[in-house]
């Protein structure tokens, strides 16, 4: 099974980190990428840029779109990056999310795991 | 007749079919289809000599036709883990099936899954695991049918799409695990247990025992199942006539289960043995002092101080820090108690935090602050035993230091 791995983290956490703390997450991104590489699970995975960069098109119900500066949700976590993966079954897709939040050790993070949909 | 055998074993037939199907409902049909086919033969031909083997084969059977089906119709090959000639084989042992064992503690692990919502965890426990039909579960939690298929709907339909696997989880993953499993049950028994709805904890009980029984290694699996008893013993007491809440205090001691008590105690004891304390086996120890009291003042308090000391090293919670305070109120000092209570600030809006501090400033002779403090719990009390239970003790109060109150 498909499993995307949504990756929240806090971007201006992150923006006050050491450049020793951000060399250390970025290596344990690139061990960990590696890692479920050589397990044969890894399918795609990328981090985004930040959130500055972003841009909305938002449509209300009957209505027109609108296009609007920032992300989707502002909220205290923003969409950092993802993985998908191909696990056997939801426990293992959770391991490999553990791991990510365990790299993550000067601010805080939320993995959400969804399964990916099988358009055949 | 058929109905009740099958609701007595369908728990165990299920976990079977679930791993063969690897699909809820579609064990859940083929269970139906072996009922329809007992009740068109047993009545002709006798209920079988060991009707649980006949009804694992029948469904079993009825399980292939269904996925054939399915299978030509889709045109896809499912996963069908048995070999196919076991099915025409009534000779399945039954007795010893470890297989079916395994089948059981795998779905117990699936339907406790930390991915479910709590409340799909306790309806899906208990409507595959359990003996309860699905309008005793409904009316066991206040709910609808409706609503209740409804979140069993949900919850399966997220195992199959979310992958939710049906595996007793690896040696690493274990602990955490076990402990949602523990917690769910501990949740069903509460239920049953605080509102009196007998069925319920009664069935929390059962569940705990086929656990333990699953996992003898594990003394926490044991801790609950004593201290479900401990609590379970003292249930006829727990009511006066008029179905006001007793406190351990006021509560007749003969009527307490003495039978349950001394079997609650012997299981805690061979797990203490181990020496691997932990939440369950510590609540037990305490919940063993009071049942082994003959009388309230007899208890034991510094015992329980030193044990609720020890618990909060394992949880702490303002809720064990609350208990803790009344130990030592009753062991200690009043004042101490009080102290320590005082500090629970977050417990604000917890009923029991200001009846405890009522019942302390009661104790201290400083009635018009224990009258104010019974009032504010009775306005967050939620059930009628606990409100009565409040309303006794004010009228105690008024009566006791009635002068008091006029001039307040």
């Amino acid at each position: 099974m498909k499993y995307m791995l949504i990756i929240y983290n806090d971007e201006a956490a992150d923006g006050t980190a050491t450049p020793e703390q951000m060399g250390q997450l970025f290596g344990g991104y690139m061990a960990f990428t590696e890692g479920i590489k050589q397990k044969g699970i890894y399918v795609a995975g990328d981090p985004l840029q930040p959130t500055a960069t972003a841009t909305t098109i938002r449509q209300a119900a009957k209505a027109g779109a609108l296009t609007t500066d920032g992300p989707y949700a502002e909220t205290k976590e923003q969409l950092g990056g993802y993985y998908i993966v191909n696990c056997p079954n939801l426990d293992e897709a959770l391991a490999c999310a553990k791991q990510i939040c365990a790299l993550h050790t000067f601010s805080s993070v939320a993995v959400e795991v969804r399964p990916v949909m099988n358009l055949g | 007749m058929v109905e009740e055998v099958f609701q007595a074993e369908r728990g165990r037939i299920l976990a079977t079919l679930i791993r063969l199907a690897r699909n809820f409902d579609l064990a859940e049909e083929a269970l139906q289809d072996a009922l329809v086919e007992a009740l068109c033969h047993w009545p002709r031909e006798g209920v079988p000599q060991v009707p649980g083997a006949w009804i694992l084969t029948t469904a079993r059977r009825k399980l292939l036709d269904r996925i054939r089906v399915q299978a030509r119709r889709s045109e896809l090959l499912l996963e069908y883990g048995a070999p196919v000639s076991t099915a025409s084989n009534p000779q399945i042992n039954w007795e010893s099936n470890w297989e079916m064992h395994d089948d059981q503690l795998r779905l117990m692990f699936t339907c406790c899954h930390p991915a479910l919502s709590m409340e799909a965890q306790v309806a899906l426990t208990l409507h595959t695991l359990g003996g309860l039909s699905t309008p005793e579960i409904s009316r066991a939690f206040l709910i609808s049918e409706a609503t209740l298929a409804q979140r069993l709907v949900r919850a399966k339909r997220k195992i199959q799409l979310a992958g939710i696997p049906y595996q007793v989880p690896p040696a690493s993953e274990l602990p955490e695990r076990l402990r949602a499993v523990l917690a769910t049950l501990y949740l069903i028994f509460n239920e049953g247990y605080s509102a009196q709805r007998k069925s319920l904890a009664n069935e929390a009980i059962r569940l705990a025992r086929v656990l333990r029984e699953l996992m003898p290694q594990e003394p926490e699996a044991a801790g609950l199942l004593a201290l479900m008893l401990l609590q379970d013993s003292r249930s006829a007491a727990r009511l006066d006539p008029d179905g006001r809440f007793l406190t351990l205090e006021e509560q007749d001691r003969s009527l307490w289960d003495q039978t349950q008590i001394r079997a609650g105690v012997a299981l805690l004891e061979s797990t203490l043995a181990k020496r691997q304390p932990n939440t369950y086996q510590l609540q037990a120890a305490i919940a063993a002092i009071h049942a082994e009291s003959s009388a309230a003042a007899d208890t034991d308090w510094a015992q329980i101080e030193l044990l609720y000391r020890d618990l909060l090293r394992y949880q702490d919670t303002p809720v064990v820090r609350l208990n803790h305070a009344v130990a030592v109120a009753m062991s200690c000092s009043l004042e101490q108690g009080l102290t320590l209570m005082d500090g629970l600030t977050s417990l604000e809006g917890y009923y029991l935090w200001h009846a405890a501090r009522a019942d302390l400033l009661r104790r201290l002779s400083r009635h018009p602050e224990a009258r104010a403090a019974y009032q504010k719990a009775l306005s967050l009390a939620a059930n009628f035993a606990d409100q009565e239970y409040l309303r006794a003790r004010l009228r105690l109060l008024n009566h006791t230091a009635g002068g008091v109150s006029k001039l307040g």
